[in-house]
Formats: structure tokens, C-alpha cells, sequence
């Protein structure tokens, strides 16, 4: 407990410069905000408005304290398209997100483990050779690519899934869960590639050590050896580094959730830009970076409670 | 006359250890298969970049409004696109904007990140702690496809700032690796020797710190190469890098987004180019890490 509140105090400097840079998107806008967002067409007194509603005449310091006490409020400004309130569309969208999010997590960690297991403790057999080779090609594809291959293969061709059209998971969960199908593991493949590699060679190193040499030679069998001792071990880098893929998760999701037209904050952003509606994109950028730090707190934490020497050389 | 000889014998020692580590990378280097394969895939690539006029059968750009969406082929090798381009000859020009525009994001962030480590990592302090390091952690919480999304967003779009854009999102890493590097030479015995003889901050950085960090920088900048690649196609395939006309593998990608049901060809080449560019970095990444690990040495 001492532990995550002290992790929680170190992340408020960080917050802190997220917030300055998130609030700095809209005056850092090259040439004047208010022409960039209305067009150059519009009228000086469009402008001005714009100006005023962003307060963009205000001092920043101002500008910027205004802006932090409305977002502590949890009031993100309203969207410069329909007026709605940022949050609201952004609490809309989230749960297509976080959905999304939580089953490519699943998806790459299973498949992490069972390859990176499997290749690590039959090193050098065709079984290492074609996980490590899928692990290898599965970094190198842009994973919106490798969704558009699945959406011409299992929607087009084969006809097993559908290619779009989400809904809610409440009102049908069959059709939520088929929409999600394909996205989830398009990213998901991707994301596992890392891991992969990453759990094979910490496993090795793991296999390589005294102990496991220990374990063997006290007559344990191979799958307790590897099992109960080395990945126990080889775990512990493995939580910190698929913590720190939930960043990348959820940056490759904007591109899946447009691939795949699903209404997720990462399309939102990437709508909001085309539309020139920077508060929104303010508000979902926002979002979604709290999202990754707290996660980081969160994986930090485990962290110290999978491997206590974390914890132990902490408070010393 | 034994002066003579003896003065030579300490020339040529002088100059070979350096070649001989040059021939013992090599060695390494040549004896990992997968590397020669990146090697090989990043020279095609080269050379497809630089020869594009000749490789390409007709003009990339030329649009033929009675060819349109002819299967490989038929419509050429790779067949044509939905405005009768020859999807081969757009593939192969892609080759060039995507090797000149990751090189010139890395390039920036080599350039900006590199520095900033160094001195962070050389002088410590209140500069290094709080203020160099806060703004790369807090730049590292951004998802670094949303943050150079935003950017490119910010500056306007287009394929120049989306370089810029990605370029900015690869400085946090530059600026980790080599103040991390740094941190381990600075404190060495040499570093204080090169001090002690008198030799400016500025000398001991660029002669006896920067070349220790050389290692770990070569790796990273060939494996950020890759991922500049990826970086770019996304960004021209939301819209926000190359313009649809122009024959980037994310603009073709984009182009190809609306014909998934009747051309899969569009959308086919283009990104096996993406993988098979990016397979040859990630190859030669690894390849001259393991090359360079002291612990692979024979």
C-alpha cells in the first residue's frame, strides 16, 4: 500500500507536463487557431468567437489554470462540432476501447505464453523455429494491414465474420462479441509477437542458471522444473513489459478501431482531427495518456508484489 | 635504426585493434544467417529506392480511367488500382518515400535526442533530473502513434511534418539510450584521466563519452528505421502523411480501404512491401546487436 502511494506521488510530476502538453495542442497550432479550425473562409467575427470560447485571448497561465480546474472537474470543455460535452462522447466511447483493449491483452498474453514457453524449453526444435519466426514477422507487420488481410479472408472470402458494425454489449452480445472477433486478433497477433521473443529469452536465461541445474539434478521432471521454477522467474521482467505494451496497445487501437469502423476513443481522435476538433481530440489524447500512466502505477505495483525485493529495496 | 623499428611496430598496433573490432563484427556479424537476410532484404530495398525509374514498367503517378482494378496479371504484375495506376510501379516507388522519410524522422530524432542525452547524462543535476527526464517520461506515457498522430495534426499534415511528427515521438527513446550509456562511462577511470590532462567538457564528451555510446545507438537507430516505416504508412493511411496521389504504402493502403471486397490485391502489395521493408531492419537490428554483445564474443 506504502508502496503505490508512494508510486502514485512519483507520477504527479508526470501528470503534470501530460497536462501542459496536452493543453499546449490547440495554441500550438501554427499561424492562429481560430482560422485553422473554422477555415480560412470564415468571417473575422466567427474567429473572434472561436477565440473567446477557446479563451485564447486570455493570458496562458490563465488559459491554462481555467483549463486544469475544468478538467479536475471532470469538465473537458464541449466539442467544437456539436457542442456536446467532451466527456460525454468520451465516456461513450470508452467501453469499445477498454473492450478492445482487454481482449487483444488477453489474446497476445496467451499466445505469449504457450510460444515463449513452448520455444524457450524445446530450443532449436522446429516448434522454437516456427514460433520465433512467427514472433519475428508478427513485429514487422502493421497490424492494420494484417486486419484488413483478415477482413479479406474471414469476411470477404470465407464469410465467417463480419467485417464492421459494432454494437453494444448489452443490447447483443453474440453480435458484439463476432464484430470483435477479427480486430481483437489483429492487434492482438501483433502484440504477442513482442512478448514472445521477449519471454523466450528471459526463459533461457532462466533455463541456463545454477538453480534449474539444481532442480534437474535433484530428479524433478522437466515440466516441474520449467514450469514451477524457471518461468516463475522469467515472469517477473515478462508483467513489467506487458504492462508497458498497454501504451502501444492502445496507440496501434486507433488505427485497428478505423480499420475495423469501430467507435472507440482511438476513432474518435483520428474523427476529430479530420473534423478539426481539437478540444475532443484534446479530451480523448487526455484520456487515453491517464489511462497508460495509471496502468504503469498499477503494473509497477504488481510488480513489487510478484518480486518483493522491489518493495523491500524501496523502503530502504 | 632500432628506433625506427620500433616506432613502426607501435604504428601498426595503434591502428589495428580498431580494424581488427571492425573484422571481428564482421565475423560475428556474417555468421548469424538471419542478419545476412536482413542485409540483403535492406540492400534490395536500396536499391529498388534508388533505381525506381528503371525497375517501375510505366509512371506511378499516370492514371488510366480504363484500366481501373485489373487483377495481377492481367493489370500487370500486381495488377491496377482503382484509378488504373500499376500498382507494381506505385510499390516500387514506394520504396523511396518510405526509405527517405523514415530515414529523415530517425535523422531528427538522432540529431535532437542524442545531445540532449549526452549532456543530460554528462553534466547530471536538476537539469538531468527534473527537467530532461520528467519530459521524457511524460512523452513516453503518450502511445507514440497517438502523439505523433497529434502532431502531425497540429503542424497541418502532409508527408514532411508527418516525418517531423515521428521523428519527434522516436526523441524520448534516443535520449534514454544514450544517457543511459553515458552514465556508465562518465564515472570510468579514462574519462578522469582525459580529465585530469585538461581535456573541456565538450572534448570529453565527443572524443571518449559519445563513441562509448555508439553501440546501443547503431542498434536502435536500425530498429527505429523499421518502425518509421510502420510509423509513416499509418499516418498516410489515416491521412495525416503523404497525400493519396503519391505513391507512399500508407496512402496505397488508405486507397485500398474502400476495394477490400472486390480488389484484394490493393490492399495486398503494398503492405507485404511494409513487411517485408520492416522484416529487413528488425533482422539487421538484432543482427547487430548480437554482433556487438560482448557476451557473443569468441
Amino acid at each position: 500500500m506504502a508502496f503505490l502511494v508512494r508510486r502514485l506521488l512519483l507520477t504527479l510530476p508526470i501528470l503534470f507536463i501530460v497536462s501542459v502538453i496536452c493543453f499546449s495542442m490547440i495554441n500550438l497550432i501554427p499561424g492562429d487557431p481560430a482560422t485553422v479550425i473554422l477555415g480560412p473562409e470564415a468571417t473575422e467575427q466567427a474567429k473572434e468567437q472561436m477565440r473567446n470560447r477557446l479563451n485564447l485571448n486570455d493570458p496562458i497561465p490563465a488559459q491554462y489554470l481555467d483549463w486544469l480546474g475544468g478538467v479536475l472537474r471532470g469538465d473537458l470543455g464541449e466539442s467544437l462540432i456539436d457542442d456536446e460535452p467532451v466527456s460525454t462522447i468520451i465516456l461513450q466511447r470508452l467501453p469499445v476501447t477498454i473492450e478492445l483493449a482487454i481482449g487483444t491483452f488477453l489474446v497476445s498474453l496467451t499466445i505469449a505464453v504457450i510460444a515463449g514457453i513452448l520455444s524457450a524449453s524445446r530450443r532449436g526444435t522446429w516448434v522454437d523455429y516456427v514460433s520465433t519466426g512467427i514472433a519475428l514477422g508478427g513485429i514487422s507487420i502493421p497490424h492494420f494491414w494484417l486486419g484488413m488481410m483478415f477482413i479479406i479472408i474471414f469476411a470477404v472470402s470465407l464469410g465467417w465474420l463480419p467485417a464492421s458494425g459494432y454494437e453494444p454489449f448489452f443490447q447483443n452480445p453474440v453480435a458484439n462479441i463476432t464484430a470483435m472477433i477479427l480486430p481483437v486478433f489483429a492487434t492482438g497477433l501483433r502484440e504477442s509477437a513482442e512478448l514472445t521473443r521477449m519471454l523466450r529469452s528471459s526463459l533461457l536465461e532462466e533455463l541456463g542458471s545454477d538453480y534449474v541445474r539444481t532442480a534437474f539434478s535433484k530428479g524433478l521432471s522437466r515440466r516441474v522444473v520449467v514450469i514451477r521454477h524457471a518461468v516463475r522467474n522469467a515472469l517477473v521482467p515478462f508483467v513489467t513489459a506487458s504492462g508497458l505494451q498497454i501504451a502501444g496497445l492502445l496507440g496501434g487501437l486507433v488505427v485497428t478501431e478505423t480499420v475495423f469502423q469501430l467507435p472507440g476513443l482511438g476513432r474518435l481522435v483520428v474523427d476529430s482531427i479530420e473534423q478539426r476538433d481539437f478540444t475532443t481530440v484534446q479530451g480523448a489524447v487526455l484520456t487515453i495518456t491517464l489511462i497508460v500512466v495509471l496502468v504503469n502505477v498499477l503494473v509497477d505495483t504488481l510488480y513489487a508484489f510478484i518480486d518483493p525485493r522491489i518493495s523491500a529495496s524501496s523502503r530502504g | 635504426m632500432s628506433e625506427a623499428v620500433t616506432a613502426e611496430g607501435s604504428q601498426t598496433q595503434t591502428i589495428r585493434p580498431r580494424e581488427r573490432r571492425l573484422a571481428g563484427f564482421w565475423r560475428r556479424f556474417k555468421r548469424n544467417r538471419l542478419a545476412l537476410v536482413g542485409l540483403v532484404i535492406v540492400g534490395i530495398m536500396l536499391l529498388t529506392a534508388a533505381l525506381a525509374p528503371l525497375i517501375a514498367p510505366s509512371d506511378p503517378q499516370a492514371q488510366d480511367y480504363a484500366l481501373t482494378l485489373q487483377p495481377p496479371g492481367v493489370g500487370g504484375l500486381m495488377g491496377t488500382d482503382s484509378l488504373g495506376g500499376d500498382v507494381f510501379s506505385r510499390v516500387v516507388f514506394g520504396a523511396r518515400i518510405s526509405l527517405i522519410s523514415s530515414l529523415i524522422s530517425v535523422g531528427i530524432a538522432l540529431l535532437i535526442g542524442v545531445p540532449v542525452g549526452l549532456t543530460a547524462g554528462y553534466f547530471r543535476g536538476i537539469w538531468d533530473e527534473w527537467i530532461v527526464m520528467r519530459v521524457v517520461d511524460s512523452l513516453q506515457a503518450f502511445p507514440f502513434l497517438i502523439l505523433a498522430l497529434v502532431i502531425a495534426a497540429i503542424l497541418g499534415g502532409g508527408l514532411g511534418y508527418a516525418m517531423i511528427a515521428i521523428g519527434i515521438g522516436f526523441i524520448p527513446a534516443f535520449v534514454r539510450i544514450t544517457r543511459a550509456q553515458v552514465l556508465t562511462v562518465r564515472s570510468l577511470d579514462y574519462v578522469d584521466a582525459a580529465r585530469a590532462i585538461g581535456t573541456g567538457h565538450v572534448g570529453i564528451m565527443l572524443r571518449h563519452v559519445l563513441p562509448n555510446s555508439l553501440p546501443p545507438l547503431l542498434v536502435q537507430t536500425t530498429l527505429a528505421v523499421g518502425y518509421a516505416i510502420i510509423a509513416e504508412a499509418t499516418l498516410s493511411f489515416l491521412g495525416l502523411g503523404a497525400e493519396p496521389g503519391q505513391p507512399s504504402w500508407g496512402s496505397m493502403l488508405f486507397q485500398a480501404q474502400s476495394y477490400l471486397t472486390t480488389a484484394w490485391w490493393m490492399a495486398f502489395f503494398p503492405g507485404m512491401a511494409i513487411f517485408f521493408a520492416v522484416l529487413g531492419f528488425n533482422l539487421l537490428g538484432d543482427g547487430v546487436r548480437e554482433a556487438l554483445d560482448p557476451r557473443t564474443y569468441d
